[in-house]
């Protein structure tokens, strides 16, 4: 690791709008340093760094690190240790195919296979233009619309493979509401 | 609003808060028009939040509010039929509904007593419409007791919990029991805890109580992981205050005065509703400081989870609330004795702490009179798959899987034959036909190599391949396995990598012997219940499908056809007639031959997706 932990924090929180929301909630924690249980926090707080950030880069990890007063490791343990963290970008339009076990059995690894071919990307990349990522998750409840896609924040019930070109193809005709529901979400 | 102070008042605001329910709850000489439109997750996927708006949109319009209202409610649980509204007084209930469908039930129904015959339900066996949910056969055999408030009550209001008699439960207990009188009343009922193990609640609490601590601790586990279920969910969305009560409750019983619902971060909208639901009763003075003049002090927070399935498992849960990687410890010590922050701990399911207020309300026999010798109650299940009516199902314990999947159900989809269906997720097992008959509870599941579970079931047909499902759950079980210990974190690997030979025509018949030795040595020397149950679903295939085992193996054949690098189509020259529909929906070109001329399919570019054979009208293309 090149950047030292005082280098990240103060760099990034004076200037970056980002930085400063996120410095802005963690003074809402009140961390009280000397109480071991402060780090109960923590995972609400890498959730909202990755709801600001998109993703949970180094200088986010260490500023993190610093505020809740222990070693960066620590701090980078817990994210590879969650699926629901990244610590690379996703793209501005999230594909995600439910893979659990009632989408699975109604087919939804072919729905999976026709947005990485589609996309020409695989499962957990970004195309080059930053704009679609793909990724696969386990269950997301809504079992009675098998399979089922999330893009952002709008559910797609009953995909079909065949469906999968109009889905994009109406994303991308609007750019704009995708950013409006992420906004929303 | 103002607080309620004491039990009298409760009492008093859910009389008040009744007139609010009105029609739903069938008062007399109450004749307002309630419209109650699903909220749950898979209903607002399909924009019943649109719904909600036409209606208010168009009762105001129409200058009628005060005669007419439109609320959310919790999940109907009838799921594949979503969104579903339902209409009170008549209680007619009306499925998939559009937003477009809106104006016409309001002109036609709300405004002229006609219903909208097009939007209500079809038998599908008499094509009868049926007008009301009680004449549903989804229904009928119902029991609905930790569902009770869902698809009847606004779950952000409050008030309409009050008024089904929430939270007298808690006002019971706190004003006339003993923490211990609490206790054995729990253990009377026969309650056991619905996450999976099916441990008895009363005495998780009694141990709990038993160890002195300074601090102790309630857990509320909404960390659904099992993939395929969604009752913990749908309760949590649908009625999050029983919930909260139960904790409230629970913390009574063991001396406890702080809670945490650690809750996934895949279910936003209930995150949403519990912290309404928390903020509500905190105001109310049902949570909080000396709550009901009782001198207990109780209070909830929300901590989120970040996907990983393991942390399910209570101790691996328990670090994670802690903020730390959610791999699991060893036990003892349990929670009971050490556990969030070393401190005395109970971790309660979901649904069991939803069931927790009727035991006090209803009282234990009550309850214990429901369900079978060992198992009391009843049990939600997350009905999905291949089988017609998605959605939740909750039956009394003792109710047999055909009655759940042909009666409730409604059978498989499409007329195929049942094959399995499959209970416990990722640590259950299949049970085959032999079994349909077998009445449900912890005990049989577990003989029949399977288990409760949680409440998933997924209903497989004769077009699922069982190898391949065993090879998917395990896959998912690679994925999850946090590493710490070895059997599971390789073990589990190896596994995998011989069920994907298989299902790739490389299987051997060596494979199958060894499959079987590791699942022992996984199973034996697994740290935690992750480790300890994932070779469930190999071992209950290879118990009850090793014929199509030994296609795969010894044939390479794939008898339900999906296993795609056994699979091969061909066209057959006799039927094929040129039309080239096959080669013009054939996704990556792999198909040629000239109009009027017999088509050939490349079988190195082929993917082997079948779309050639969906789109030929002539037969001529199979699977081989």
């Amino acid at each position: 690791m090149n950047t030292t932990p005082s280098q990240a924090s103060c760099c990034g929180a004076s200037h970056n709008p980002q930085f400063q929301e996120l410095d802005a909630y963690l003074n809402g924690l009140q961390l009280d340093l000397k109480d071991p249980r402060r780090k109960d926090k923590l995972i609400t707080t890498l959730h909202r760094a990755q709801h600001i950030f998109g993703y949970l880069p180094e200088e986010v990890q260490v500023f993190i690190a610093n505020r809740f007063g222990i070693s960066h490791a620590e701090v980078s343990g817990v994210i590879s240790f969650y699926n629901f963290f990244t610590t690379t970008p996703k793209g501005k339009i999230q594909v995600n195919v439910c893979l659990g076990t009632a989408c699975y059995v109604n087919g939804a690894d072919k729905v999976l296979q026709e947005f990485e071919r589609v996309l020409g990307i695989k499962s957990g990349e970004v195309t080059t233009d930053g704009k679609f990522s793909i990724e696969s998750l386990r269950c997301v409840g809504a079992c009675g619309l098998a399979p089922v896609v999330t893009i952002n924040s709008k559910v797609y019930g009953k995909v079909k493979p065949e469906d999968v070109r109009d889905i994009i193809e109406k994303f991308l005709i609007n750019e704009i509401e995708p950013e409006k529901e992420a906004a929303h979400a | 609003m103002p607080e309620i102070q004491t039990k009298e008042q409760l009492r008093e605001a859910c009389e008040q808060y009744q007139k609010l329910l009105g029609s739903r709850l069938g008062l007399q000489g109450d004749d307002t028009r309630m419209i109650l439109i699903c909220g749950g997750t898979g209903c607002q996927a399909s924009d019943s939040q649109g719904i909600e708006a036409e209606f208010q949109r168009l009762i105001a319009m129409n200058g009628l509010e005060g005669k007419v209202a439109a609320s959310i409610s919790g999940c109907f649980g009838f799921c594949e039929k979503g969104p579903i509204i339902k209409i009170f007084p008549e209680n007619v209930f009306y499925v998939q509904v559009k937003v477009s469908d809106v104006a016409e039930i309001f002109e036609s129904h709300i405004l002229h007593g006609q219903k909208v015959k097009r939007l209500l339900y079809t038998e599908p066996a008499s094509k009868q419409k049926i007008d009301t949910s009680e004449e549903i056969p989804f229904y009928k055999r119902q029991q609905r007791v930790a569902l009770r408030n869902c698809g009847l009550i606004n779950p952000e209001r409050i008030e309409e919990y009050i008024a089904t008699g929430g939270y007298q439960a808690l006002a019971r207990v706190l004003s006339e029991m003993t923490p211990d009188q609490v206790i054995d009343e729990m253990k009377k009922s026969g309650l056991r805890g619905r996450g999976g193990a099916g441990f008895l609640t009363g005495r998780k609490w009694e141990f709990a109580r038993k160890y002195a601590g300074d601090e102790k601790f309630v857990i509320c586990n909404a960390d659904e992981g099992d993939p395929g279920a969604f009752m913990d969910r749908s309760i949590m969305e649908g009625d999050s205050h029983s919930v909260i009560e139960g904790m409230a409750i629970a913390g009574y019983a063991i001396g406890a005065h702080q809670g945490y619902v650690y809750i996934r971060a895949e279910y936003p909208l209930a995150v949403q509703r519990l912290e309404i639901a928390l903020q509500q009763a905190r105001e109310q003075g049902l949570l909080g400081k000396n709550i009901l003049q009782s001198g207990f002090d109780f209070d909830v927070a929300i901590r989120l989870g970040a996907g990983a399935f393991v942390c399910g498992e209570e101790t691996a849960l328990i670090h994670s609330l802690e903020g730390k990687r959610g791999e699991p410890g060893t036990k003892p010590p349990f929670p009971a004795e050490a556990g969030l922050w070393g401190k005395p701990t109970i971790v309660n399911n979901v649904e069991t702490l939803a069931n927790i207020p009727v035991v006090y309300q209803r009282g234990a026999d009550w309850f214990s009179a429901i369900g079978t010798a060992t198992s009391k109650g009843t049990k939600v299940f997350a009905l999905a798959g291949k089988v017609n009516n998605v959605g939740l199902v909750e039956v009394p314990m003792g109710t047999t899987l055909r009655e759940i999947i042909y009666d409730i159900g409604g059978g498989i989809k499409g007329g195929a034959g049942f094959k399995a269906a499959q209970t416990g997720g990722p640590s259950g097992g299949c049970i085959p036909a032999q079994y349909l008959d077998t009445p449900i509870d912890y005990e049989s599941l577990a003989s029949i190599g399977s288990m409760m579970g949680s409440g998933g079931m997924i209903i497989m047909s004769d077009q699922d391949c069982m190898v391949n499902l065993a090879r998917f759950y395990m896959e998912f079980i690679v994925e999850e396995s946090c590493g710490r210990c070895a059997p599971c974190r390789i073990g589990n690997k190896r596994m995998l990598e011989i069920l994907t030979g298989i299902t790739e025509g490389r299987g051997t018949v060596e494979d199958l012997r060894e499959l079987k030795a590791l699942s022992e040595t996984i199973m034996d020397t697994s740290l935690c219940g992750l480790g300890q149950t994932a070779p469930n679903p190999v071992l209950s295939t290879m118990k009850y499908f090793m014929d199509e085992y030994e296609a795969h193996v010894l044939r390479k054949t794939c008898p339900a056809g999906v296993c795609q690098k056994l699979l091969r189509y061909e066209i057959l020259p006799a039927k094929c007639i040129g039309c080239t529909a096959c080669a013009r929906g054939c996704p990556v070109s792999c198909i040629t031959g000239a109009v009027k001329q017999v088509h050939t399919i490349d079988q190195s570019k082929c993917i082997k997706c079948g779309a050639c054979q969906t789109r030929c009208k002539f037969g001529a293309v199979v699977r081989n």
